[in-house]
């Protein structure tokens, strides 16, 4: 069965690590920080300009100067930083950001990413996402193995414009785990109940497989 | 001190021409500059170009000036918050120039501190990079990118006083800072406008140095875009 996008962030929060400061995209990488481990310490940075980014606000607690960057009204924790967008980028530029979690329309098999603009029907902006993908050392993608209308979304080469080049390090998918290799998307975990033919058959880049490839484990 | 209080936002905006270059602080509708965005609407000034993270939404903010027809460029890193926009975008009535929103934040603060051009690794290989001239440094390309400046800065601060030293409060601080350097003039309306000496110079923000006008703002309404509770 393939995974929902809960699933996704759960097996995304596996790849979190103690002290790690984290950026997360809209959508299914907000998630990701429903599931970070009991006992863990992770810094969430929104790039508007916060890094300890608290929970959803009470009724009570509800500040429209406290937003994040999907302009949700959020809290701080003991120990936020609040900044300007000029150093919350140099701080994201300069690499002291471990890990970004982003969505995406397309990523190629040399680890390209296409996820802001599709010509002629939406021109909504890249925001951060081409400072995030051209400076972090480890970027994720969570997104849908297929378009709705069943096309793949991990392909050769991206079809749309790109938002950066070879610097998607892995993917989530509703359906497996892959690696950006110099040989293309190697397969390293398969959704439970999803097999290897499936996985491939939604693959339209490059994919390798090399021995047996276990079943997701959220 | 030097004064820099003016009554309000009619006096501070009552020398913005048409075909102004405007630098607009903000995030989403967070920190917006309302009273003089208000005031640009009541006057009609047009032909303009505003230099602001986002393009408000249809009702509110620079989305307010986009249904006047008041904004000939908008230059921004994300819009996806307002259909006029898009509309007026996809149908060629508008000129927009869209930037990565750190190499925004930067040529901003470019602009402010006197450095004409820096590099970034952001949208090289993409169509950002286009026509722009890049350089490899320790092995990564990069893209030259050019300091932007203002005829007029206008930022929100939550508490300033009447030597135009400014205090954000929360996320509302965003690309308020960098423009208040960017601009020819500077603009600033504050919630709060205090005498000097009561706010503690080691909490400053924005030295004074780089505002020309300060008023009192009035009926804020900071709206919130994505209401999220728990």
């Amino acid at each position: 069965m393939a995974l929902d996008k809960h699933g996704i962030a759960k097996r995304i929060a596996r790849e979190l690590q103690e002290g790690y400061y984290v950026n997360l995209g809209i959508g299914i990488p907000t998630l990701v920080a429903n599931y970070i481990p009991e006992g863990m310490n992770v810094v969430l940075q929104s790039e508007n300009g916060l890094l300890g980014m608290g929970p959803f606000p009470t009724e009570d607690e509800v500040d429209p100067d406290m937003i994040n960057a999907g302009k949700q009204t959020v809290t701080t924790l003991p120990g936020s930083a609040i900044f300007s967008s000029a150093e919350s980028f140099g701080m994201i530029r300069g690499e002291h950001v471990q890990l970004t979690v982003l969505g995406a329309m397309e990523v190629s098999e040399r680890g390209d990413i296409a996820n802001w603009k599709i010509p002629g029907k939406m021109v909504k902006g890249m925001g951060g996402a081409m400072d995030l993908v051209a400076s972090a050392k480890n970027i994720i993608v969570a997104m849908q193995h297929t378009s709705k209308d069943g096309q793949s979304k991990l392909l050769k080469d991206c079809s749309l414009p790109i938002t950066g080049l070879r610097c998607v390090k892995k993917i989530v998918t509703d359906l497996a785990v892959l690696e950006v290799t110099e040989d293309g998307f190697k397969l390293l975990e398969r959704a439970p109940g999803v097999t290897v033919e499936q996985i491939q058959a939604a693959t339209a880049g490059k994919l390798t497989v090399q021995g047996e490839i276990p079943e997701i484990n959220v | 001190m030097i004064n820099k209080v003016v009554q309000d936002a009619a006096s501070a905006c009552a020398d913005i021409p048409d075909g102004a270059t405007l630098m607009l602080g903000g995030f989403g509708l967070c920190g917006i500059p309302e009273n003089s965005i208000q005031e640009i609407l009541r006057k009609g000034i047009k032909d303009l170009t505003c230099i602001s993270n986002n393009a408000g939404v249809d009702d509110f903010g620079i989305g307010l000036l986009l249904q006047r027809r008041q904004v000939k460029k908008m230059i921004s890193s994300y819009v996806g918050e307002n259909a006029e926009f898009e509309r007026q975008l996809l149908s060629g009535e508008l000129e927009v120039e869209l930037i990565p929103q750190g190499t925004l934040a930067e040529r901003i603060r470019a602009g402010g501190a006197g450095i004409p051009a820096f590099f970034t690794p952001a949208g090289y290989g993409t169509e950002v990079g286009e026509g722009k001239e890049s350089r490899e440094f320790h092995g990564k390309m990069y893209l030259m990118e050019t300091w932007l400046k203002a005829d007029f800065a206008l930022v929100k601060a939550w508490k300033g006083d009447t030597a135009g030293n400014l205090i954000y409060k929360g996320t509302a601080r965003n690309f308020n800072p960098m423009m208040a350097t960017a601009g020819k003039i500077t603009i600033a309306e504050v919630e709060e406008l205090v005498p000097v000496g009561e706010l503690d110079p080691n909490m400053i923000h924005t030295p004074g140095i780089y505002v020309q006008r300060i008023f009192q703002g009035k009926d804020y309404e900071k709206r919130i875009e994505q209401r999220t509770t728990r």
